[in-house]
């Protein structure tokens, strides 16, 4: 029974086909993986690896070297607070740890109930939006402890559903046009 | 000209627009025409136009980008691969364009491409950029859809194709030969040197032109107004209009299109059309001019002129185009320490002096800040930093493949020159002054 699903594994082949050499789709397709599962599943590794004629150990290896790649199950919402010096220097380190006070959880980890996951990250590229933090790799900021109270309310609530997909649903476009016949 | 009299918006014409980043709106405003010229030149009297344009690359290194193109190593099978990577801390110039502009820089690479005789190009786009990736994604398909990408490019005899491909978190990527490594689907280790340039040996060892996506934005203005109106602009080698993010304690940050070499720090930090001043109107008191990896500069330099060999004779650099501006309440320990922490995070491991001495500067550095500091801290700082770039002069000698670890030293250095006391008077008083 394959793990990926058929239609991951369509997308996966379309991927596979837009380079001269299979080996370059390793971190799209993690990136597919990650969207189906929300993590990257041993399961998932193994069938990259086939798709891509090398090792699981190969996808292993390179996988682990990239911060977004997340070799053990994390929340529905990773909540990325930048603390690099833009952000240091508009309060990064209160914001984050009023975060680990209102989530339960220290940076790295993950909150029982498995919706939110906190990190301590680098730079963003949002700085005149100081503090700032990245949800699934959207934009949030700048934010004050108030405004990181009413961004996690609404996740809970669900009123982001249509800004934030899952965690691991990077791109919600598809490439449609120039594929391989 | 815009109309008060100023230089033109190169590349942030339509960032205002609604829907900027459309297909619609794109060519609404002129988009695609200079594709359209491009096609109707010959390939080499494009290049020549870029040439004469003088553009410095805008990535960080500042090579001469109709240089590299011409670097290019002549072979049946070349590629174009897109720097989106942008990583370096507190630059966000790119994001910028990535979101709001993305056909003019889909318009950039065909320009390129057609240029140098490229028929497959890769867009490489920082993975956390979830917005910009969704938008050049539709950029492209929108591109095919409407001619402008494929076969027969626009009626011409022309074909490229481009891929979108995602990074996934490593600043260590935006090396361009750690990139291409990224690109074939490994760890992005910086590759060992020579050949010095991917045009020689680069993507899948094939002949490869690497170019930052603010780089190829401009190509569309260039080819439709001529590389010597680009180059009549600004000063020396320093041509064009450039994008400068500002960031720190300023009242207005943000990115800012302005004329090189006629534009200095201090009409970008204080001027009220850009950052309006100092936050709190508290005195200035350091400024980063090029992103992390660059050597500070004191208030007494914040009339340099943003001139790429002005600020490289003053023994920094223009870099990514990124300003950090510190007033006199910032801590530049507590800075050099977030820095160095930052590099020591992203080190790739190969090289010894980067990834161990990152790793000490870092601790001694957090001691320091933290109230534990011992005399001799100041001078060990001083010994690892010079074991990692030799003779801590600029620009840095390399002890490594790339030129992460010689970066590390540069905030550092900045402290120990301009404020050696701030440093001892954490460990006098065992805590740090500015808390």
């Amino acid at each position: 029974m394959p793990h990926l699903s058929s239609e991951s594994l369509t997308r996966a082949r379309e991927i596979v086909d837009l380079y001269p050499q299979r080996r370059s789709a390793l971190i799209p397709l993690c990136h597919l993986a990650q969207e189906q599962d929300g993590w990257l599943r041993p399961e998932a590794i193994e069938e990259i690896a086939g798709l891509l004629d090398v090792t699981p150990a190969e996808v292993l290896g390179t996988a682990s070297f990239y911060e977004m790649f997340k070799l053990e199950p994390a929340g529905r919402y990773v909540i990325s607070v930048c603390t690099n010096v833009a952000c240091m220097l508009a309060g990064a380190y209160d914001l984050l740890a009023h975060a680990e006070e209102r989530l339960g959880v220290r940076a790295g980890g993950t909150t029982p109930d498995g919706r939110f996951t906190i990190e301590d990250v680098e730079c963003v590229a949002h700085c005149d939006h100081a503090p700032c933090v990245q949800v699934n790799s959207r934009y949030f900021g700048p934010l004050d402890a108030g405004g990181f109270d009413r961004l996690v309310d609404s996740l809970e609530r669900g009123e982001l559903e249509g800004d934030v997909p899952p965690h691991g649903t990077l791109v919600r476009v598809r490439r449609t046009k120039g594929l391989m016949a | 000209m815009t109309p008060d009299g100023g230089p033109p918006r190169i590349l942030t014409s339509r960032v205002d627009l609604a829907g900027s980043y459309t297909l619609k709106a794109f060519l609404e405003t002129g988009g695609y025409e200079g594709l359209r010229k491009a096609l109707s030149m010959k390939p080499d009297e494009v290049a020549q136009e870029v040439d004469e344009a003088s553009l410095l690359g805008r990535g960080g290194a500042g090579f001469p980008a109709g240089r590299k193109w011409s670097m290019l190593r002549p072979a049946d099978t070349t590629y174009l691969v897109v720097n989106g990577d942008e990583s370096e801390p507190c630059t966000f110039k790119d994001h910028l364009l990535l979101e709001t502009d993305p056909h003019q820089l889909v318009e950039g690479v065909a320009i390129a491409a057609y240029a140098i005789g490229v028929e497959q190009a890769f867009i490489f786009i920082r993975g956390e950029m979830a917005l910009g990736l969704e938008r050049v994604t539709q950029a492209v398909n929108e591109a095919y859809e409407y001619g402008a990408l494929g076969r027969g490019i626009l009626g011409s005899g022309f074909n490229l194709d481009v891929v979108v491909h995602p990074g996934a978190g490593a600043y260590i990527c935006g090396e361009e030969t750690g990139l291409l490594e990224s690109l074939e689907g490994k760890r992005g280790f910086p590759r060992i040197k020579p050949p010095y340039f991917p045009a020689a040996i680069g993507l899948y060892g094939e002949p490869t032109v690497v170019n930052n996506v603010e780089t190829l934005s401009n190509m569309s203005w260039i080819v439709r107004n001529g590389g010597a109106a680009f180059a009549a602009l600004g000063k020396g080698r320093s041509t064009g209009t450039r994008l400068f993010a500002l960031s720190g304690r300023v009242k207005r940050p943000g990115v800012y299109e302005v004329e090189m070499a006629k534009t200095t720090f201090r009409d970008l930090i204080y001027g009220q059309e850009f950052g309006g001043g100092i936050s709190g109107g508290k005195e200035l008191k350091a400024f980063i001019p090029g992103g992390a990896s660059a050597p500070w500069f004191g208030a007494d330099q914040v009339d340099m002129p943003l001139d790429q060999d002005e600020v490289g004779a003053a023994g920094t650099m223009l870099g990514s185009g990124s300003v950090v501006v510190m007033d006199e309440t910032v801590c530049t320990v507590k800075v050099a320490w977030r820095i160095t922490r930052f590099f020591w995070r992203e080190s790739c491991g190969q090289c010894t002096p980067c990834r161990e001495g990152g790793g000490w500067l870092e601790k001694i550095l957090w001691r320091i800040e933290n109230g534990a500091g011992r005399e001799e801290d100041v001078d060990m700082l001083a010994d690892i930093c010079d074991n990692i770039s030799p003779g801590l002069h600029w620009p840095p000698e390399q002890t490594t493949i790339c030129p992460l670890g010689p970066s590390i030293p540069s905030p550092i250095a900045s402290v120990m020159r301009m404020f050696e006391d701030e440093i001892r008077l954490h460990v006098k008083e065992g805590a740090c002054p500015l808390a």
